[in-house]
């Protein structure tokens, strides 16, 4: 309700016209200052970092040209963030995390938002891209067929493309078997099936050592830092050069994936899949191949996360399977759900949310009421704030799907889903109201 | 030769058969009206023709090729479209997204033609909103193209679903009780535009209808089902007055006063 209010507050001047520009340009200039001039990992950097992505979501909702936004918006993603960076490291591995987790909820976005088919097993393409890279990269491959050698790291981009498609494979041979099943039945062998890949890939260390089992795998190369950056760059180190590689990396597979979803969403297959969410038998009938379209829905989801686990296997230079576990799946089904189903830039701001939620805001609460424990402030004994974090984080969805089911930015139509229930109650209510009465 | 050719089509459930031998022709550009009392199989027999349900028996021929046993979706690109007795639009879409649903088959664009955004679809998407628009202007539904489904008032809905069937590119159309809940008016204007599907477009209409003056304008042959058989087929004169067909609407005392 507050998006549709926005025009009646008193803030409506500052989102539309030549003011909006003003506005909205000293507001990222102002964050972009202070959070450069404050670079020490600090509560009070935190509120600036968080500050300035507000920036990003402003932007989004003013009322100024897509050619202004895009440019604002690239120069903050291209220039502030890793300058950012390179005075903290803290903050652009937070930016990587979140990039890398945007893109996977963007992914389950596609099953779940678009199709309507809801899975609890998403994070095992992540886990499949990710061994992809790691057993192709280290000695790991030695131990599978004796005498290999790990591949070149200059391979690491054809990994990417590969993860690509071993993800979209792994996606159909996933999605075969519950091709049947809808909603809750489907979540379930969903699940099923993603801890399956955990499982294997705790175990499929005998007969022959493919995965190294629970100790995972470690020393995973990194593709060679580009000389071109060093030359750019004549100030800084390689573990800093490092991180901004990464981060350009991410943001381009991110900005890769928003594209593609964007174009798929509003085309004959994005029709279709949301034709499927709403009516099946309606869906069929009108000459939707449901089997083919399902499938394809898992395939192109499953694909983007294949290839981020290449990724994040370069990344991480180590992985294992509690990586890959259930809460990891409903962690980034929370990023969906929270930023709103269906909905781009809604899943893109549930994913930032969720990850700083994760590593940034309460870990960081926790610290701050831990401080304040110690210099004496009445806090229990008993009630040790890291403990109660991911409390906290429960609460959070709990009261965000009590009121506002449809997410931080819904896609326009669920908006008014959720909604018209609402108007319906409301109408019962009046019409219960009149009746009593009586 | 006749566009429609249903043969024996049986189809039960457990212990009961909701279709019992069916057999219907259909003549190419006719309105045909099939009808019956509550529970008659109609609905059933066809979602037998449309793939939704395969006939335990029975032939099913459709422009010259058999059609029994094949999936909705193949059915519906061979040129059957259809619409249902309690509408099933895509309620969170919008009615040009409606339709343009109904295309699907229609539309040729490969994922990575759209990924890559090639010429072809980029030719192609607009063309589409174009005839998407023609159809839902066709059916009366001019202007409110970019209106939620859910949100037309019910007749309009009715009318969505028949532009929605009509994006299919049939040359059938299945119409399931097009006037159910219709004031006089709206059962005017529905009837009208039926005869329209057929005078201007050429189709061939079966519909189930339960409101017998649109039956007896329109239909150029009606068939009557009762317990799931056809216990009558004929022109509208010789339904009205077969002695079976009422004894099944009004039961066998009326018909014995009558």
């Amino acid at each position: 309700m507050s998006t549709t209010s926005l025009p009646n507050s008193p803030f409506a001047a500052l989102n539309r016209g030549p003011l909006a520009y003003v506005a909205l340009t000293a507001y990222i200039l102002v964050t972009s200052a202070l959070m450069l001039m404050n670079t020490r990992t600090s509560l009070g950097t935190d509120v600036l970092f968080i500050l300035f992505l507000l920036s990003f979501l402003l932007l989004y909702r003013a009322k100024v040209s897509n050619s202004y936004k895009l440019a604002l918006g690239a120069i903050m993603l291209i220039g502030v963030v890793p300058y950012f960076g390179t005075m903290n490291a803290y903050y652009i591995e937070l930016a990587i995390q979140a990039g890398i987790f945007v893109a996977l909820a963007i992914g389950l976005n596609v099953v779940v938002g678009f199709a309507g088919l809801l899975d609890l097993g998403y994070v095992a393409f992540f886990a499949v891209g990710a061994y992809l890279w790691g057993i192709f990269s280290t000695d790991q491959i030695g131990q599978i067929s004796p005498g290999a050698s790990p591949v070149a790291s200059q391979l690491f981009y054809l990994f990417m493309a590969l993860g690509l498609f071993v993800g979209a494979f792994f996606g159909v041979l996933l999605g075969l078997p519950v091709l049947r099943l809808r909603g809750d039945y489907l979540a379930i062998v969903t699940l099923g099936l993603g801890e399956v890949i955990r499982v294997l890939a705790v175990n499929l260390d005998r007969p022959i050592n493919i995965t190294n089992g629970s100790q995972g795998i470690k020393s995973i190369a990194r593709p060679p830092l580009p000389d071109f950056l060093r030359a750019l760059f004549p100030g800084l180190n390689d573990p800093q050069l490092y991180q901004l590689f990464i981060y350009a990396l991410a943001l381009l597979v991110v900005g890769l994936t928003v594209l593609t979803v964007f174009r798929l969403k509003h085309s004959r297959i994005g029709r279709a899949w949301e034709a499927i969410r709403e009516d099946e038998t309606a869906a069929i009938a009108m000459g939707v191949p449901l089997v083919r379209m399902k499938l394809m829905a898992f395939a192109v989801g499953a694909s983007f996360a294949g290839v981020m686990g290449v990724l994040f296997a370069a990344k991480q230079q180590f992985i294992n399977p509690p990586t890959f576990d259930l809460i990891r799946s409903i962690g980034i089904l929370a990023m969906v759900i929270l930023g709103g189903m269906g909905s781009i830039p809604g899943v893109i701001l549930g994913g930032v949310l969720v990850t700083l939620l994760d590593l940034q805001i309460l870990p960081r609460i926790a610290t701050e009421l831990s401080a304040l424990k110690r210099q004496g402030i009445v806090i229990p004994d008993w009630f040790d704030p890291a403990q109660y974090q991911r409390a906290l984080f429960g609460l959070l969805l709990i009261i965000m799907m009590i009121f506002r089911p449809e997410g931080i930015l819904p896609d326009q139509r669920r908006h008014e889903e959720a909604h018209a229930t609402e108007d319906q109650e409301a109408l019962a209510e009046v019409e219960t109201g009149e009746a009593t009465p009586a | 030769m006749a566009l429609l050719e249903a043969q024996n089509v049986t189809k039960s459930f457990g212990g009961l058969t909701a279709v019992n031998s069916v057999s219907l022709t259909v003549e190419r550009g006719s309105i045909v009206s099939v009808i019956g009392p509550n529970g008659a199989g109609k609905t059933t027999f066809f979602n037998v023709l449309t793939g939704i349900y395969k006939p335990d028996h029975g032939s099913v021929i459709f422009d010259g090729a058999s059609i029994a046993g094949q999936r909705p979706d193949q059915i519906t690109r061979q040129g059957i479209a259809r619409t249902f007795q309690n509408i099933r639009l895509f309620n969170n879409m919008t009615a040009i997204e409606n339709v343009l649903v109904g295309m699907h088959a229609r539309l040729s664009a490969k994922m990575w033609q759209i990924i890559f955004q090639s010429p072809s679809v980029r030719a192609e998407e607009p063309r589409a909103r174009a005839r998407a628009r023609e159809l839902l202007k066709f059916v009366g539904l001019e202007g409110r193209y970019d209106e939620l489904a859910k949100n037309l008032p019910y007749g309009d809905q009715r009318r969505l679903e028949i532009a929605r069937a009509l994006a299919t590119e049939p040359k059938l159309i299945l119409l399931d009780e097009p006037t159910a809940g219709m004031n006089p008016q709206e059962t005017l204007e529905a009837t009208r535009l039926i005869q329209r599907l057929r005078d201007e477009l050429g189709l061939t209409v079966i519909l189930i209808e339960h409101d017998m003056r649109v039956v007896m304008t329109i239909s150029e042959r009606i068939s009557v089902l009762d317990y799931g058989e056809k216990i009558a087929e004929g022109k509208p004169e010789e339904i009205r007055a077969n002695a079976r067909v009422v004894e099944a609407y009004l039961g066998r005392g009326a018909a014995a006063g009558h």
